[in-house]
Formats: C-alpha cells, structure tokens, sequence
C-alpha cells in the first residue's frame, strides 16, 4: 500500500497531505486524553504501535504470486480507538519513508489516509458493529483486522486510480486494475492479519485484564 | 486458549507458506514481486512519460541494508511486544502467587 516517492502528482500529494492533516491533530488530542485518564496504559499503547511495526515489515507471500504486507493498526484500533492511530501509523510510514525509501514524504499523506485512517476506523467501525449484534470477542476482533486492512489498500487501490486513470477505460479501468494488483493479493494476508490479532488480544485477556477494562475495551469494574 | 492460540498461529503460517508450495509462480516472469513495485510498474505502463517529481532523500544502498532495516523494523516491535506480554504474564502470575489461597 505504500505509494512510491514522487509517484502521486503535486495536486493529489497535497489534497491527500492536507485531508490527512486534522486527523492527525485528532490523534494526538486523542492519545493525550487517553493517557492522562489511564496512565498506565502508556505501554500497551506502544505496543500496539510495535505491533504494526513488526507486521508492516514482513512481506509475506500470497496466492497471486506477488508479495504484500500487512498493516498491524487493528490491533490499536479497537483497543484505544481510531484516532490514535492516525499518530502510531504516521509513525511507521515516516520510518519506512526516510529509512527505507518505502513510501516517500510526498506521497505520506496518501498513505496516512489509507493505513493510518481509513484502516483503523473500518477496523474499529466492524468491531464495534459486530459487538453491537452480539458477536464474540475473538469474531469482532478478527473481522475488525481482517477488513481494516482490506479497506487499506482498497484506498491505495482508489488513491492511484484517481491519479493515472487508465487512458482506453478512465477512472474505472484503472481502478480495477489497482486493485487486481491489490486487493487479491491482500486477501490472504488480511486473514493471517486477523489471526494474529486475536492471538494477541487472547493473550491481552488473560493476562492485561484490568488494563483492558480500565480501556473499556471489556465490560466491568476497573481495579 | 494456549490451544486455540496454537491453532491459530499455525493457520497464519500454513496461509503465508501454502503459496510457496503452489504452482501460483511459476508462470511469472518476477515470482514473489512487491505489490507496491507492480502498482509502480502498472503506472509507468499506462504513463510512459511519467517521471516521479520527487526523489527519497536516502536510498538504502543494497538489498542487504535494506533487508537489514527491515529485520530492525520487525525485531524492534517484536522486542517490544514480548517485552510487554512477558512483563504481564509475570505480574499475573505474581498476583496469583501472592493470594493467601493460592493454588486453586
């Protein structure tokens, strides 16, 4: 899902940059209040951000014979909400964009939006619907990171259709050939993406408990 | 649920694994390409004249130091996320020990 440096045209970068933008401010308000009433979920705050770490760097293979990666941000999305990481994601792309020339600073806010935006509130929408309708746990959390990370690069996929449409079918030819590139690939990964995701929040369960009630990530009376 | 945690984790390898033993590569001229390189070729087919107007500040200069930062990027979150399930783990286990009625 990573849009190359120089890869989206001056207009696209900025209007992508400045959509990004207040979403990011919402982010980091958001993270301050968090961590002001829960101070001692710092930690596993970072840890949801070392959690899209690690799975954002791991290219794995998919049956199109191409190689993608996950996202890792469901995981935070459903615990501290959304906004948050809009911050935690950011981060990572600038990692990888100034590190690894992977993504690039023009095209940051592109990436922003889909892994660190929409990713996260489609992973959060899902979870919290699914919840609402009485679904499990471990089903909500997995369809959460399983669909976040879809939608990511469905909006990739969109993001460079509406930059290069194809020139014999336009916006629509181009669109369906992003996300044949994309999606396809994508599938298989966004279901290992949602494995891993509940592995994580089983163990979260048992042994963080209160700090996941402190969270009102789960029902209950925090200790 | 150690059980289910199992299970899943082996469903997530047999999902990355199962590829590399299929037939899915093979006719390709590139097996196991970037998503993002083809996207980026994708672009460049249909925009021949396209010339990226931006350049990264710092390239990796091999394959090797970027597989290098790569595998920093991964060991830094993974280091991370067993530190804090580790540290937990402990402390419940502590919160368990220290009960007057421990053992049940």
């Amino acid at each position: 899902m990573h849009i190359m440096e120089g890869f989206l045209p001056p207009v696209h970068a900025a209007v992508w940059t400045l959509t990004s933008a207040p979403f990011l401010v919402a982010g980091v308000r958001s993270l301050t209040r968090i961590l002001k009433e829960n101070p001692q979920a710092k930690l596993l705050l970072a840890t949801s951000g070392a959690f899209a770490f690690v799975l954002s760097a791991l290219k794995i293979p998919s049956v199109t014979g191409s190689c993608s990666h996950p996202t890792g941000t469901g995981l935070g999305a459903v615990l501290f909400g959304p906004s948050v990481m809009a911050v935690l994601g950011a981060i990572v792309l600038l990692f990888q964009a100034l590190l690894l020339a992977h993504g690039g600073i023009t095209t940051l806010g592109a990436n922003v939006f889909s892994m660190a935006i929409v990713g996260p509130w489609v992973a959060y929408g899902v979870f919290r619907g699914i919840r609402g309708m009485g679904g499990s746990l471990a089903i909500a959390v997995f369809f959460a990171a399983m669909l976040g990370n879809v939608a990511t690069y469905m909006v990739t996929a969109g993001q460079i259709a509406l930059a290069f449409p194809d020139p014999a079918s336009g916006y629509g030819g181009a669109l369906i050939k992003f996300i044949s590139i994309f999606a396809v690939t994508q599938i298989p990964l966004a279901v290992i993406e949602g494995l891993l995701t509940v592995i994580v929040i089983n163990l979260l369960n048992q042994y963080s408990r209160s700090e996941l009630i402190g969270l009102r990530f789960l029902p209950g009376e925090a200790k | 649920m150690k059980r289910t945690n199992l299970i899943l984790l082996m469903l997530a390898v047999l999902l990355a694994v199962l590829p590399l033993l299929l037939p899915v590569a093979e006719h390709l001229d590139e097996p196991f390409a970037g998503a993002d390189g083809q996207a980026e070729a994708a672009i460049v087919e249909a925009y021949p004249g396209y010339e990226p107007w931006f350049q990264p500040f710092w390239e990796p200069p091999s394959d090797e130091i970027e597989s290098l930062l790569f595998s920093l990027q991964a060991a830094l979150g993974a280091g991370l996320l067993g530190y804090y399930l580790g540290l937990r783990r402990g402390q419940s286990q502590g919160r368990v020990k220290d009960r007057p009625d421990a053992g049940d």
